[in-house]
């Protein structure tokens, strides 16, 4: 088992260094000129030339790639083409803001979505298990900015509870952080609870099916007992699959969430990054992005691997 | 422990048990069982079981048989519905009860065998701690106790290293230790009755003949009523009192052991009775002349990954000759078939047909040795395109290896239906419409529709009930008398090589330990392991599991 | 397998599903003889409250809101509909390639498509739409594309459990072609599973247009799109102004009624579970 665990662990760090290329070669070397890009179709070929040196595009791919690699190995993010300020300067803060949201909404979001995908599955076809499905449904349909916009009229605009715009300080408190993050916070929850709670339900419904699940009740066993001691065990791994996954959409989620309440988050600087087409920008959020996807995915898989009986015992 | 043991002497050839108290143990009345869409699976079925006696429930897949078994513990599937009836169980009406009231029975005074033992067990807890739960949670025995019981049965069953048999998990033991521990399991709260579902079918010959004795015993010595469920009627014979035919959900015939078999009233009886005993009955058949080889396959060498899957293997095939490769799971019988077709490539050894050298990989074999040898498969349902008509399937070899025109096509595919015994109106229909047999029909008009030389037959019948599976083979062997087929059949059912094969090779771990005319196979002197395979194979005698049990005791 | 008769009804949902679908969609391809005013034209001052001569109010430039969201309908409906028959053509093509043509093309495919869902799908289109610029034509291509990779995991997994099936053995056995095999035996009987999956494809595609635009690289202006007219007016919430609702409702509407026939089609063939056994 150990050496599964260490083959995963070696082939996330594979992946975190093809992501690497994969953001270098997306935003470097697709478009065929970055410089022009940048600039726009108004700038004089001297200019043009200027900036190319400027960004060392004179140089070929591969040394820019390493180059780029070797410095966010070490920290340097590169600066930001608009404002000047180092990348990593700006993006370390709004890294712990846009963590302080996603596991404010995840802290909240996990537990009810859980119990409520377990409650749904053992009840299949009952009036819970319906308006689980119904109000589920409703949630994962719409967008994410329509549930912020409703919560803001709703409990911002007219009732007056939170602001409608989630400006965050460093020296802010706790609690008041927790009060001025509500909003959007909730807005993630609702989605991520509705996703969560219909794969949970799925997941638990396929463990349902099997036959020692039929056996557990010939063998006279009352239905919690069957559900905790025979079901959920077995549930474990699709459910850590289940969370995993959502964690990873909480991390998407928050770019527009982000923008909608004005949040300084890392998915409002990569919004403002692209609007400015700001190369370091972009890459560094990316970087961040695309890293904490991997590392969500390969902890959840570790996990699977620890949970799993047949793994755990091999013969 | 605190067993009490009923039975203890043991009276060899002794089938007919006479245990009867007055009342019934359990009492089905007018039972009616329904799926979701209304359609009735069981209708009026009548049930008595006395204390200690076992019944039979015999019949084809689609009869009902599992249905009743799992409505005698008040529990259907989801999807059914029991909608009339009374079950009532040592006096008491469980349909009546709440469902915590049912639940009190379900273990304790009824239990449950399944047919897959490897599915029933739970893969994330440990033998043992399954075995006690049962017992512990009904207050039947402390959970010290039930350990110490459960141990005490592993060493009675012979399970390996009994003290630590309980502290594995399902998945780290085989099949048949398996679904020894779910019979342990089934009594472990010493329920009065045990509903067995086909608590043998998923097990190989040898590996059935053990569990076999085992249930006989346990049945025995702690005086169990049973119902025991299968479709084999010779398995049902060692093991029943009575015997309940059934047919599509309804009762057709209810009558002791000794009658059904000897004096079947019903024609279905009749039918499935008949059928059986000609199964152990051996035609002998034998060409009337030497004839050319056509297919020769010498000193075969495969692997499958690193495991050497064929070890030296040669066989020849006649023309017009059917030559059966016998062996249980894992003998390697399917590899050889997949061998001789080009799916698994060989490690050394050759292959000649009709003459000429047989590429080893399907890819490099030319069209006319693709069409020369046909496969047919074990399972119909599979074996065919559920998206195309028969038509499509059976035309696409007329096409592609003759290139007729689309008029021609269809006077052939007509032709080939009819010769297989369906009428030609099937043409337009998709296979998902049609039966078991007349599925397998189609794949054999599919094969013919490629004129082949020799046809593999991959377990033609195993998936197909018992009188299905009787006409099937009786149009193979009316289609080789016709064209001068030669098949090849790869079977781990002894009754159909009885019955079809001119020559037989039993297969071994890879290597054939036996090898010629089938009637010198059956006949002494035996090599070991073919007259294991023999004696395990169930014979309709009601007496044959308790021949074997008095010599292995003597 | 599914036979034919357990064709059932449509369910009330999936019928009120039906009718909201078709309203749009009757909408998208009728906009200039529904729409009281023009797609980009002020008609009026700006951010008006419901009346009686505009429905829905007026957005920041005086605009008609009804007028804009039946034209929305167009654009959004459109582009989602594209990218999805894109993603579809491009996913179920390589996803059936890499069930059929053995183990090494089908290594190759699936661990490029593995590094491609290893990012987030936001933050990839994100990425090349600032570097490409949002054309019309590059934002179909990049989310069909993306998207494929989704689809290309799912038409895999059907085909595979196809190719291992024994008529597909047949098959090869007679000698047939690749191609053959693919076409004749494995895509027939791997679109039937995917039929539900093409509806939340489009859901996903139309939510994720629908987003980009929020976000500003979606479709541009002056074309009137859903997610584009929610980010226009969005910030008129705070003033109590409902405009950014309309066409967020409209968005909302669309996909639950795609998931509400999705959920129909699905019951289908779904067979109840072990939880609602009689016991």
């Amino acid at each position: 088992m150990l050496r599964l665990i260490l083959t995963r662990i070696f082939l996330g760090c594979l992946t975190l260094f093809a992501v690497t290329i994969l953001i270098f070669a997306a935003t470097e070397i697709l478009p065929g000129d970055v410089a022009s890009a940048i600039l726009g179709q108004g700038a004089t070929p001297e200019t043009l030339a200027a900036f190319r040196i400027e960004l060392g595009l004179n140089r070929p791919a591969y040394v820019r790639y390493f180059e780029w690699l070797s410095n966010a190995l070490q920290g340097d993010l590169g600066t930001a083409l608009t404002n000047k300020r180092e990348v990593l300067a700006t993006i370390t803060p709004r890294l712990i803001n846009t963590l302080f949201l996603a596991g404010y909404a995840a802290v909240i979001a996990v537990p009810i979505a859980i119990f409520l995908g377990i409650v749904a599955a053992i009840n299949e076809g009952k009036w819970i298990d319906r308006a689980a499905n119904i109000v589920s449904l409703g949630a994962i349909s719409v967008p994410e900015f329509f549930i912020a916009y409703i919560l803001i009229f709703v409990f911002a605009t007219n009732l007056g509870w939170f602001p409608s715009l989630s400006t965050v300080y460093s020296d802010m408190g706790f609690w008041q952080k927790i009060h001025v993050v509500a909003l959007p916070s909730i807005t993630l929850t609702m989605l991520v609870t509705a996703h969560m709670l219909r794969m949970t339900r799925a997941s638990v419904l396929a463990i349902m099916s099997q036959p020692y699940i039929e056996m557990a009740f010939l063998k006279g066993l009352p239905r919690n007992q069957v559900i905790l001691h025979h079901a959920l065990p077995n549930a474990a791994a699709p459910i850590i699959s289940v969370i995993a996954l959502n964690l990873a959409y909480l991390i998407v989620g928050v770019v527009v969430i982000e923008v909608v309440f004005v949040y300084p988050g890392v998915g409002q600087y990569m919004v403002d990054g692209v609007s400015k087409r700001d190369l370091p920008v972009i890459q560094a959020c990316a970087l961040v992005f695309g890293g904490a996807f991997v590392l969500l995915n390969t902890v959840a898989d570790i996990l699977i691997i620890m949970v799993n009986p047949l793994l755990r015992n091999s013969r | 422990m605190s067993i009490g043991f009923c039975r203890s002497t043991h009276a060899p050839l002794a089938p007919q048990r006479r245990c009867k108290i007055e009342k019934p143990i359990l009492k089905i009345q007018g039972l009616r069982i329904e799926n979701l869409a209304g359609e009735v699976l069981v209708d009026n079925a009548n049930i008595e079981l006395m204390p200690g006696e076992i019944l039979g429930l015999i019949g084809e897949s689609g009869a009902g048989k599992s249905t009743i078994g799992l409505a005698a513990m008040s529990y259907a599937r989801a999807g059914c519905k029991i909608t009339r009836g009374h079950i009532e169980i040592d006096g008491v009406q469980v349909r009546d009860l709440s469902a915590k009231g049912r639940a009190q029975f379900r273990g304790r005074r009824i239990a449950y065998v399944a047919q897959s033992a490897a599915a029933s067990f739970n893969p994330a807890h440990r033998i043992m701690d399954q075995i006690c739960e049962m017992p512990v949670h009904h207050g039947v025995l402390t959970h010290a106790e039930a350990e110490a019981w459960a141990v005490e049965m592993f060493r009675t069953l012979e399970l390996p290293d009994p003290d630590n048999f309980g502290a594995r998990y399902p998945h780290q033991v085989s099949g048949g230790q398996l679904q020894r521990a779910m019979a342990i399991m089934a009594i472990s709260a010493h329920p009065d009755i045990v509903v067995f579902d086909e608590p043998t079918t998923a097990l190989d010959v040898t590996t059935q003949i053990e569990v076999l004795l085992l249930i006989k015993k346990m049945i025995r010595d702690y005086n169990i009523a049973a119902l025991y469920i299968t479709h084999d009627l010779a398995v049902v014979a060692q093991i029943a009192d009575r015997i309940l035919v059934l047919q599509s959900g309804k009762m057709v015939e209810l009558d002791t052991t000794a009658n059904i078999l000897h004096a079947p009233k019903a024609t279905y009886t009749k039918e499935l009775v008949e059928d059986r005993q000609t199964s152990d009955v051996f035609r002998e058949k034998l060409l009337k002349s030497e004839r050319e080889v056509i297919l020769d396959a010498s000193n075969i060498i495969a692997h499958y990954g690193d495991f050497r899957v064929l070890n030296d293997v040669s066989i020849t095939v006649a023309k017009g000759e059917t030559v059966a490769i016998v062996g249980e799971s894992g003998s390697g019988k399917t590899s050889l078939a997949r061998v001789m077709v080009g799916l698994t490539q060989l490690t050394s050894g050759s292959l000649t047909f009709m003459g000429s050298t047989l590429a080893p990989s399907l890819k490099n074999r030319s069209r006319d040795d693709l069409r020369k040898i046909q496969l047919i498969y074990q399972q119909p349902d599979v074996a065919l395109n559920p998206r195309q008509t028969v038509g499509e399937i059976i035309g696409r070899p007329i096409m592609f290896y003759f290139n007729r025109s689309d008029a021609e096509i269809t006077d052939r595919t007509a032709q080939l239906l009819h010769q297989v015994g369906l009428p030609e109106d099937y043409m337009n229909r998709y296979s998902t419409a049609l039966s078991g047999g007349q599925k397998q029909r189609v794949c054999i008009a599919r094969a013919l529709a490629a004129e082949p030389t020799l046809i593999i037959c991959d377990e033609p019948t195993s998936a197909l009930d018992q009188l299905v599976a009787e006409d099937i083979l009786k149009l193979l062997q009316q289609l080789q008398d016709d064209m001068g087929l030669s098949y090849l059949v790869i079977t781990h059912d002894l009754g159909i090589v009885r019955r079809i094969a001119h020559r037989t090779a039993i297969l071994l771990g890879g290597e054939i330990v036996a090898n010629g005319p089938t009637g010198d196979i059956f006949k002494p002197p035996f090599h070991t392991y073919t007259e294991k395979l023999l004696q395990s194979v169930p014979e309709l005698r009601e007496t044959w599991l308790e021949e074997i049990i008095y010599k292995r005791s003597a | 397998m599914t036979n034919n008769n357990s064709f059932r009804n449509p369910t009330l949902s999936a019928e009120i599903g039906m009718v909201i679908l078709a309203v749009f969609i009757i909408c998208a391809i009728f906009a200039p003889f529904i729409a009281p005013f023009g797609e980009a034209e002020s008609v009026g001052k700006t951010w008006l409250g419901p009346s009686s001569k505009f429905w829905l109010g007026t957005d920041n430039i005086g605009r008609d809101m009804l007028s804009r969201v039946i034209y929305g309908a167009r654009m959004t409906l459109g582009v989602a509909a594209i990218c999805t028959c894109l993603s579809f053509l491009i996913g179920v093509t390589m996803g059936l390639l890499a069930a059929v043509a053995g183990k090494i093309v089908d290594q190759v495919l699936s661990r490029f498509v593995d590094l491609m869902l290893s990012i987030p799908i936001l933050v990839f289109a994100l990425m090349i739409l600032s570097m490409f610029g949002s054309s019309l034509l590059t934002l179909i291509i990049t989310i069909g594309v993306l998207d494929s990779f989704r689809v290309f995991r799912l038409a895999r997994s059907i085909a595979v459990n196809v190719v291992v099936t024994e008529f597909v053995e047949v098959a090869r056995l007679r000698g047939e072609g690749l191609w053959w095999i693919m076409r004749h035996e494995v895509l027939p009987n791997s679109l039937p599973p995917m039929i539900a999956e093409l509806g939340l494809r489009f859901c996903f595609n139309f939510l994720f247009v629908a987003s980009l635009s929020f976000l500003g690289l979606g479709i541009q202006p002056p074309f009137a799109d859903w997610g584009g007219m929610v980010r226009e007016s969005g910030r008129a919430i705070s003033f109590g102004i409902p405009a950014p609702l309309w066409p967020a409702l409209a968005i909302g509407l669309t996909t639950i009624s795609v998931n509400m026939i999705v959920d129909w089609i699905l019951s289908i063939n779904a067979r109840p579970s072990g939880a609602s056994a009689e016991m």
